[in-house]
Formats: structure tokens, sequence, C-alpha cells
């Protein structure tokens, strides 16, 4: 909108002004870092992905762990495994662990890595920004998980309800809010990375409605995330000065109502269960038509629909309070809004039945978690459908028939679906695949795992089993189930351990192709692993399921034939030109390009820089001090932030050194 | 949105560091919008807790009217709005690359920016002198909390302002930086218009 003016000679943008290089915290560039300080000065998309994601599975591992503490200890009527109060810390932790550190971040992993690329982008819109949302991220986890070896982790559940969590004594709650302060940041700055990115970085040709449904899918999810993480800030920011400074907005006795709490928790809470979902639900829209060989049924369907889930699922959030006494209007409009917002989500689940029907179907371990999300999710989903119901709701709230539906949801459904994710993606990461065997052991153990725990909290629920007891009295009729889901629990994590032995034993280096399932997408047409610059030439996209269309074309009949693009020198010469000429002209243009250029390209990336990892470093400073009122503690901590952020500000995005070098010429200052 | 302006493969001749957009739009200007959306929220939920906890104050206790200087706070708004003012001229002065005159908006901007930020200290100070500081009921808690996260956005925005200052000084905010300014200014103007509503809501409507 604004009017730029040419630049002035007068003045010299600050880029081109070599910023005095102390030796102190002298600036990296993009030669010459390798090893760990490389990656931790990174502000490559791929790398930082694949930060995200194996921070967050080892947090998947502990948060499994704690898991596995609960169903000893529930495996048996009037257990002492655990004491009540470390059981209330362990499964407080579980439930954040497994929302904040696990399925948002892995989520997030996965679409910092492969949405630039989808879109045929060099790199996402903020480098820099992107490696200060993971290192926040991991900052709030650490601090987080610090509160275990400093008095007693949260224990006021992941819901954290007031006045309960106002009036707990210990740091334990002050940990929670402070961490998902940290968090929320991690989130915020995550999401309008992507958002940007998504929006303003897409290559030539690459329109919305041509995008892949996963970028569509993390892009809504995005957008949930900008608006839902300001709610949750607010809520906690209340909690947070109530706790430390006695105001009194969630005091009873000053005649507060504490189901303001639940209110704004929810504003956050429902959003961020499509948040945790709707990526998942991208990743499965990608993996069904590459193994069923047909393209994804209805994609403008899918799309719109993925939008409507992502409107309505701020109309719902009251859903969670049906038996707190909100009214006769107010709980059938929102009972009315739970139940359609089951309408996208059904449409959904026919799209990839459909996508599948009459398909050339094969069954690889991807293809295996991709039909083992839409089953399991769809029964979470009809469990979620009866919640709506709002007699059936208050007899099931507070009852294990809540902790199985979540569970169907979040994990048969987000983590069978990011699972499928991690194998499909597994050759371009790596540059080799996972073991098809192994692969197959874990899908088959975990489907059986998953089922055998937490079918049976059905039943529990059902029968009255209330959610969040240490401990229950025998001869109720819940110990069988209590046993079997207990079981369960550790097929579960015997599957895991098949999981973590693939990645172990599949280290040779193999030679995958770039593009080994012969996919749809443009990540498919980069090599694997894939070089930091993505692509040598920024691709121009003319179709949706873009490589599709340059491996294949249809004949008379409508059938897929493919296309002979390999030899170079012609480019097409089995294919009629009048089925499709311009197209693979085109490519094979590209392609003859491809291979001439054996050399490396110089292709001009953004720097690495230390401010991500500092500036994220000062924030649990802050809030430590904060927790333990020594304000000087926090203050040190503000100043460091401050600084951090003043310094990043000044630092240009790209260091002199890195800039190319006919620029650097037409940059140096005569004066 | 959708629409590709750029002819493609015509990447030889474009600015590496600044490759276009999609949308034409830079990168910067639409996270600021996105990131304004975002606070929107913030400042929504921090006013409708305000306004739910309006009235439930134990009886007995302070209430608005027995502290809001509703002329006293009308000046003080009256200066923010003009600052609102002077962030246009200095974007205006920038884009017409006149840097004496964008320092002086600037600075001007910042000084009245400064000027609420101390008025709204001095109100806190007689409001906790006439016994009502952040305990003491409901509407204390809320109203201060509320208020002096406004407060803080205005103070982060006078360093921002101050910094683009100093950058101009020392003749690193060229023209074809004005973007910066005014992204600046976009933040500028979303608190003004917080306080807009935060005053309405607040102070005027009883």
């Amino acid at each position: 909108m604004a009017i730029v003016t040419p630049q002035r000679p007068e003045a010299l943008a600050p880029e081109q002004t070599p910023s005095a290089p102390s030796r102190f915290l002298r600036r990296p560039t993009n030669t010459g870092v390798y090893g760990l300080w490389g990656w931790m000065t990174t502000v490559d998309h791929k790398k930082i992905g694949i930060m995200y994601s194996v921070t967050a599975f080892l947090f998947f591992l502990v948060g499994g762990m704690e898991a596995l503490l609960l169903r000893i200890q529930l495996g048996s009527p009037d257990n002492t495994f655990l004491r009540a109060d470390t059981y209330n810390q362990v499964f407080t932790m579980h439930g954040t662990t497994m929302i904040f550190l696990v399925i948002m971040p892995l989520s997030a992993g996965l679409a910092n890595y492969l949405l630039p690329i989808m879109i045929g982008a060099r790199d996402v819109a903020f480098p820099r920004i992107n490696a200060l949302g993971y290192w926040v991220f991991l900052a709030g986890g650490l601090f987080m998980y610090s509160s275990f070896f400093l008095g007693g982790a949260p224990n006021g559940g992941w819901f954290g309800y007031v006045p309960l969590t106002r009036n707990l004594p210990g740091h334990n709650i002050d940990f929670w809010v402070f961490g998902l302060q940290i968090l929320g940041i991690a989130s915020l700055t995550g999401a309008i990375n992507l958002i940007v990115t998504v929006i303003n970085m897409r290559a030539p040709g690459m329109s919305l409605m041509r995008m892949p449904i996963f970028v569509w899918m993390s892009l809504v999810a995005q957008f949930l995330l900008l608006f839902a993480i300001p709610v949750i800030t607010v809520a906690l920011f209340l909690l947070g000065f109530d706790r430390l400074f006695a105001t009194n907005f969630f005091n009873v006795a000053a005649g507060s109502d504490p189901l303001l709490w639940q209110h704004l928790f929810w504003m956050f809470g429902h959003p961020e269960v499509y948040i945790l979902i709707l990526p998942a639900m991208g990743i499965v829209s990608e993996i069904l038509p590459v193994f069923s060989r047909k393209p994804l049924f209805g994609y403008q369907v899918m799309v719109f629909s993925g939008i409507a889930i992502g409107f309505m699922g701020w109309g719902v959030w009251a859903h969670h309070m049906f038996a707190t006494g909100l009214g006769p209007v107010a709980v059938s409009a929102f009972s009315a809004s739970t139940m359609f917002i089951a309408v996208p989500t059904g449409v959904k689940i026919f799209n990839w039945i459909s996508t599948m029907w009459k398909g050339k179907l094969s069954f690889p371990t991807p293809m295996l978690f991709a039909i083992g999300f839409v089953t399991m999710f769809t029964i979470g989903g009809l469990s979620g459908v009866t919640h709506g119901v709002v007699p059936a709701d208050t007899q099931q709230t507070d009852t294990y028939y809540i902790v199985a539906h979540f569970h169907y949801v979040l994990f048969g459904g987000s983590m069978f679906g990011l699972f499928g994710g991690i194998y499909y993606w597994y050759p371009k990461f790596a540059g080799r695949l996972l073991d098809e065997r192994l692969g197959k052991i874990h899908f088959w153990l975990m489907l059986l795992g998953f089922n055998l725990t937490f079918g049976p909290f059905h039943i529990l629920g059902l029968q009255g089993m209330p959610r969040r007891i240490y401990t229950y009295p025998s001869g109720r009729g819940w110990d069988v189930w209590n046993l079997v889901s207990t079981i369960g629990s550790f097929v579960i994590a015997l599957s895991i351990l098949t999981f973590i032995i693939n990645v172990i034993k599949n280290r040779k280096p193999q030679d995958v192709g770039d593009d080994p399932w012969d996919a749809r997408t443009l990540e498919w047409t980069i090599p694997s692993p894939p070089p930091e610059y993505n692509f040598k030439e920024i691709p121009l996209v003319t179709s949706r399921d873009e490589l599709w269309h340059r491996k294949y074309t249809e004949d008379e009949n409508g059938r897929s034939v493919r296309r002979v693009v390999e030899a170079p020198a012609s480019a097409s010469t089995d294919i009629e030109p009048a089925a499709d000429g311009e197209h693979s002209d085109e490519h094979g243009d590209e392609h003859a390009g491809d291979h001439a250029e054996e050399h490396e390209p110089h292709i001009h990336m953004p720097s690495p820089s230390y401010w991500p990892l500092l500036t994220a470093l000062a924030m649990p400073v802050i809030c430590y001090g904060m927790i333990y009122k020594t304000w000087a503690v926090a203050i040190l901590g503000g100043l460091m932030e401050f600084g951090c952020l003043f310094a990043w500000a000044l630092e240009p995005a790209t260091a002199p050194e890195d800039l190319p070098q006919h620029e650097e010429h037409e940059a140096v200052p005569v004066s | 949105m959708s629409t590709i302006t750029e002819a493609p493969g015509s990447h030889a001749g474009v600015d590496p560091v600044h490759p276009p957009t999609s949308t034409g739009l830079t990168n910067e200007k639409v996270a600021m919008w996105a990131f304004l959306g975002s606070e929107c929220l913030l400042f929504g939920a921090l006013i409708s807790t305000y306004l739910l906890f309006k009235g439930q104050s134990l009886p007995g206790t302070i209430r608005p009217k027995d502290v809001f200087d509703i002329p006293y706070t009308s000046v003080s708004s009256f200066v923010l709005l003009m600052s609102s003012l002077t962030m246009v001229l200095a974007l205006a002065a920038i884009q017409r690359g006149d840097h004496r005159l964008t320092r002086i908006w600037l600075l001007t901007t910042a000084l009245l920016g400064a000027s609420f930020v101390a008025g709204q200290c001095y109100e806190f100070t007689v409001f906790v002198r006439e016994g009502m500081n952040l305990r003491v009921n409901l509407f204390s808690s809320s109203f201060f909390v509320l208020t002096g996260f406004h407060g803080a956005h205005v103070t982060i925005g006078v360093l921002m302002l101050l910094s683009l200052h100093n950058l101009s000084m020392r003749g690193k905010l060229p023209s074809s930086k004005a973007e910066t300014v005014e992204l600046v200014g976009l933040y500028w103007h979303f608190v003004d218009v917080v306080w807009i509503v935060i005053f309405t809501l607040i102070y005027l409507i009883p």
C-alpha cells in the first residue's frame, strides 16, 4: 500500500553496513558452521522441523512413561503404587505434555519441514522467528519439567480448573502457568510465521486451490492458534496474578465467578482440539491418494470442510461445561452447534473412503496408519457426537467415557496420523526408508494396544468410573477392564519400542530416489534429503497434484498413462503431443535444465543467528524470577530479553559475508 | 490473493533478500496484521473479564464512580489520540524523503505516548492513595490488569518509536525503509483504537 520512493543515496541501508563485529557473539555465517553449533544457530526450516519433531518425540516418550505409571497404579483396585499427590502430578503432566509438548510441536515440526517445500518456497517467511519458536518451545518444556526437581510438578490437571488451582499451595501450579505462557509464545510466533509463509511465499502458479491439502489444514490450524493462544494467555495471566499478587479474579470470597476460567480455557481449548487434529487430517489426506493411486476425492469440499471446522470450532466450547448449569438456552445452542460440527467432519470421513473406493490400493505402513486414523477417529468422532446430547453428556461428564473419547481422537486420530506422516515422509527427511516389516509390526501392535487400552474406558465410563481418581475400591465391576487397559498400555509401549528399533536399525544410507512412493506433491520433486535451498529453480506450478501431472497424463479413455520424461533429449516421444503438449514440453525443459546444472548453485539463503536461542533462554529466567518473587532475577531476565530483541532487530537477516558477491560490490559504501 | 503477478521464471533480476510475494504485500506487513488480529483476542478477553465482573464487587468496597476522574482521563485520551495524527505525519514525511520532519514527528509521537503513560502512572498513584490497590475487590483487580496491559503496550510502542528515531539519527532509516515506520504505525494506531474502546466501555458507560 505504501508508496515507497526510491532509495536516496543519503542514507545507507543497514543491511549493507557491516555492524561492528565484536569478538563476543560474532555472527555465524552460512559457510563454516557445522555440528552442534550449526544446529543451535540454524535458521533452516528443515533442520528446525527435525529438531521440533525429535524433541516432541522425546517428550512423547516421557509422556508415555507417565501414562504407564498411571496405568500401573490403576491396574488393580486399592493400589498403592503411586501416592495421591504423585498421581496428580503425573496425570497433570501426562495431559499437558501430550498436548503442548507432543502433538502440537510434532505437527509444527512436520509443517515447518514440509509447508515451504510443498508450496515451492526455499524457506519460511521469517527464518529467525522460526528458530525462536523452536527454542522457546524447548525452553518452555524444560522449564515446566524442571518443577519435578523444584518441589513438585503441576498437580491441578491439564485444564487447571479454578478455584482449585488458585488455592493449591506450593509452586507446582506456578510452573504450569508460566510454562504454558512460554509455550504460547512459541505457538504464536510459529503461527504467524507459517501463515505468512503460506499466504505470501507460494511458487508461481501455486494458487490457493492448488495447494496440497496438508498445507491447507495446517494453515487453518495456524489461524486457530493465532486466535486461540491470546485467550489462554489472558486466562493464565489472570490466574498468575491471582497466585502471585493475590488479585481477586478467581477469588470466590470476593464475589468472583470461577466459571470465567472455564469459559476462557475452553474458548482456547476447543479450537485447540482442532489445532491438534487438523494437521493429522491433512497428512492422511496426502497419504490416501498416493496409495490409492487416485486424486483426493472432493478436494474443494475437503478444503472448505476444514475451513468450516475452523470457524465452527469457535462456537462449541461450552459443551465442556454442560454440567455447570449454564441454563437451557445456552445448553441447547451449544448442543446444536456441537452436533453440527460433526457434519464437516463426517464429510471428510466420507471423502477419505471415497478416495480409496475403486482405487488401486497398496498397503505400506503409511497407508496402514492412515486407514487406522480414519477408523479410530471415526469411533472417537461418534462418541463425540454423544457428548452433544445433553442428557447423555450430563451422565458422562467426568467419567472415563470422556477419557475414552479424547484418547480416540487424539491418539487414535492425531497420533496415528502423525505416525503415518513420519513413515510417509521419512525417506524425504532422512534419505532412507523405514523397514516395512517392523513398520507393520509397529502398526498392528499399536492398533491392538490402543484399542485394548482405551476401548474399555467406554465401558468403565458408562459404569460410572470417575476420571481423575488415583485409586478405586474393588467390587464395582471396574477391576477387569482396568487390568485389560493396563495390559493394553504396555502393548502400546512395545509398539513404540518397535518404532525406535526401526529408526535405529535403519541408519545405512540407501538410494531411495526423489520419489519412492510415486507421489503427487512438490516435495517429491527434490532430492532426499533436500538441499538447504530446497529448489534449484523455483518450480512453476500448473496444476493441483503437480508432480502427478508431470509424471502422468490421461489417455483417451481417461486412464492414467505414464509420461516419458526421463529421456533428456526429446520431451515426449510416446505420448501424443496433442494430448498435453504444452505441459510435457515445459517439464522436459525443466528436467533438462536440472541435469545440465551439475555444480552447486549459488542460492542466497538467510544466515544463522544466535539471537533466537538467546531470546528464548531469557524467558525461563524471567519466569523463575517471577515464581520465586526474586524480582532481581526477573528484571535481569527482562533486560536480557530486551537486549536480545534489540540486537536481533538490528541484525540483518543475512550477514554481509553471506550476500552474493556482485551485491557486495554495490553495497560497500564509499564513505 | 491467488493471483500471481510476477512473470514466471523471471527470477534473474529479483532482489535475493526480498523476493516478490504472492500477495504483493511484504511478509512483514502480513505478519503485523496477523499479530494485530491476535492482539484483538487478547484485549477482547481482558475487556470481557472486566465487563463480566462489573458490579460484582462486594458491596461496600470501592466502585468505579468513587475514583474515576473523567475530565482528567479525557485529556490523556486526547493526548493519545493526537499521537495517532503525528504518527501519520511521520509516515508521510518519510515517504516524501523528509528525514528531519520524520524525526520530529516520531519524537512527538513518542512524547505524546509517554505523556499518556505518565498520566496513567499518576492516575494509578492517585487511585492507590484513595485506597484502591490490586487486591481490594474484583473491580480493582480487573481495572488495573486491563489498563495496565494497555499501558504496557503503549510503553512498548514508545520504545519502538524511540528506536526508529535513533535509527534515523544515525542515518539508518532511509526512505526505502518507510515500511518499518508504517508497521510501527499500524501497531500504534491499534493500541489507540483499543484505548478508545477501553475508555468508552470502562470510563464513560456507567
